[in-house]
């Protein structure tokens, strides 16, 4: 797994743990969902139109690129939703799954 | 005056307005989308992060604490809804939305203090994982202590640019390079507007210093190609042609994108204000009058979200503009005088930005075919030219309709600028006729389960 985002202040937080599909990371205190992911991944979701994976746009909740699902189906906005102990996220959709149009 | 005033906003010009209506005695309710007050320019960082006003905000270090300060100062004389969306206006009636609790407020005055975005122009491979706005760098940083990417290049125009490339350089990450689709002319031309304000333009200039101590690589004028990548991988690099015709590769694995800003228009829209084309600007804007009374009554608007003139202007046209509902409500106001002939000087200063530089109007008529207007949908120029020449789609709702370009996840808010200039373009008309796509509620996605908070 490859970071996209790189912590260059504010690192002495407290962490916790989140699962990335399936695999369980570090998430720091004070970390948007969104860099709670992309300090351990490279992006965020799958476009349903089949151009390839998104790791977000704005990061001031105007773009809506961020949305990802969480294991138990729930949508959360990455960018403005604070990472939790706990949380689960998929960012992968699973095959033949959402891509638009459907063959 | 009835009590009822509503600000939405919590930016510069939203906690100007709001202090300006406390001081005479009313109880304003401020509405705001974030979790914290500040906006955008003076976000503030969570809380138990430790980094001082001068490590984020740099020159505007003690603006941003005066905004805040104010802003604490006035919660107990202040109704405060954070984290709350405005999903949408009817007459005298704001809709609101809390996570999903649903309610509704009336009002007899409305200041819309909605900020901006970054104004954005497609280029091949903007759908790249890596692919941020100036905005959304900053963000990343300011607000998090993380840069977007290990190599980052900053490419587009405007004051951003430079504040971004230089904020990134001083906390330690390393910026591959500096493209600006601005000329060195262009900004020799601008410097008697820019001279209106010399402490911004020094500002700028000592942004410049510090990109160049790091021995960041500057280039102007140039002309963005492609932003490279895999679909998978994400960004591997930039290409641009240099002023002087020459293709110029950066390998790097994320860029910051933005060509200055554009105003939040959606919610004066849903109010029904009037707006009208702005030549200058090159983009469709509500018509205010100098104190920002809208065309509707009872609805003003101020700060970035009617015109980008920046932070500073944003606290004075956010006070103005309350000051301008109260005298309308029959109250005593002092003080209009010298705020509009402050913000002249700002206006004739963002005249001077907008100089330096320029949108780059005409690179969108000559994108690729295959390359993404709308990267909310993979909607390519191609298509949206096709909708205009074989569906006869001249008018920006039309060509939506049938192309989708501006019915994705964002509403239009980045691919709306440079679709309709690649419609005037193909359908050889100008700008002004191909119109601007309508505010449609609700503005951002709403959860399907709302309850209505009848506690209200």
């Amino acid at each position: 797994m490859n970071a996209r985002f790189v912590r260059v202040a504010e690192t002495g937080r407290k962490t916790f743990p989140v699962t990335i599909d399936g695999v369980v990371c570090e998430a720091a205190e004070g970390d948007t969902l969104m860099v709670a992911l992309l300090t351990t991944v490279s992006a965020l979701r799958d476009s349903e139109f089949g151009d390839g994976r998104r790791a977000g746009f704005c990061l001031m909740g105007a773009c809506q690129d961020c949305w990802v699902w969480t294991t138990g189906g729930e949508r959360l906005r990455a960018c403005s939703t604070p990472a939790a102990p706990g949380m689960s996220i998929v960012t992968r959709l699973t095959e033949g799954e959402g891509i638009w149009p459907r063959g | 005056m009835a009590a009822r005033v509503i600000v939405i906003g919590a930016g510069p010009a939203g906690v100007r307005a709001a202090q300006a209506l406390a001081g005479a005695g009313l109880r304003p309710t401020v509405i705001d989308e974030g979790r914290r007050d500040g906006g955008q320019i003076y976000r503030r960082q969570p809380e138990g992060f430790s980094r001082t006003y001068d490590a984020l905000y740099g020159t505007e270090a003690a603006r941003a604490a005066s905004v805040h300060a104010t802003f604490d100062a006035l919660r107990s004389r202040i109704d405060y809804l954070p984290e709350t969306l405005v999903w949408n206006i009817s007459p005298g009636m704001v809709h609101l939305v809390s996570g999903t609790r649903y309610h509704a407020l009336k009002f007899d005055a409305l200041i819309v203090c909605s900020g901006a975005t970054d104004r954005l122009m497609p280029v091949k491979g903007w759908q790249h994982a890596g692919t941020y706005t100036l905005g959304g760098a900053q963000v990343a940083l300011k607000s998090q202590g993380c840069a977007v990417g290990a190599r980052t290049v900053m490419m587009g125009t405007g004051p951003l640019l430079y504040l971004v490339a230089a904020q990134y350089v001083k906390a330690g990450a390393q910026v591959c390079a500096v493209l600006d689709t601005s000329t060195a002319l262009q900004r020799l031309r601008a410097l008697p507007a820019l001279l209106s304000i010399p402490a911004s333009l020094w500002k700028g200039l000592a942004l410049m210093r510090v990109l160049r101590r790091a021995k960041v690589p500057i280039h102007r004028g140039v002309r963005p190609v492609e932003i490279k990548g895999t679909p998978q991988g994400g960004v591997t690099g930039v290409a641009v042609k240099l002023q002087d015709g020459a293709m110029f590769e950066r390998a790097c694995d994320a860029v910051a994108l933005g060509y200055h800003l554009r105003p939040e228009t959606q919610l004066a829209d849903l109010a029904g204000c009037e707006f009208h084309f702005d030549e200058a600007s090159q983009q469709w804007l509500p018509h205010t009058d100098e104190d920002g009374r809208s065309s509707v009554k009872g609805v003003y608007l101020a700060g970035d979200g009617a015109r980008v003139r920046g932070a500073d202007a944003a606290e004075r046209s956010g006070r103005l503009a309350a000051l301008a509902a109260m005298r309308d409500a029959g109250m005593a106001v002092e003080g209009i005088d010298t705020l509009r002939a402050e913000l002249q000087r700002f206006t004739r200063f963002a005249a001077g930005l907008r100089t330096a530089f320029p949108w780059p109007a005409g690179l969108a008529a000559s994108v690729p075919d295959d390359t993404l207007v709308c990267r909310c949908e993979a909607i390519t120029a191609g298509e949206l030219r096709r909708v205009v020449r074989e569906a006869g789609a001249r008018e920006a709702n039309r060509a939506k309709a049938f192309s989708r370009v501006g019915m994705g996840r964002c509403q239009g808010r980045y691919c709306g600028h440079a679709g309709a200039e690649i419609i005037a373009a193909a359908a050889c008309v100008p700008l002004s006729a191909v119109g601007r796509l309508r505010g449609q509620a609700p503005v951002k996605p709403l959860p399907m389960a709302l309850v209505e908070d009848t506690c209200k």
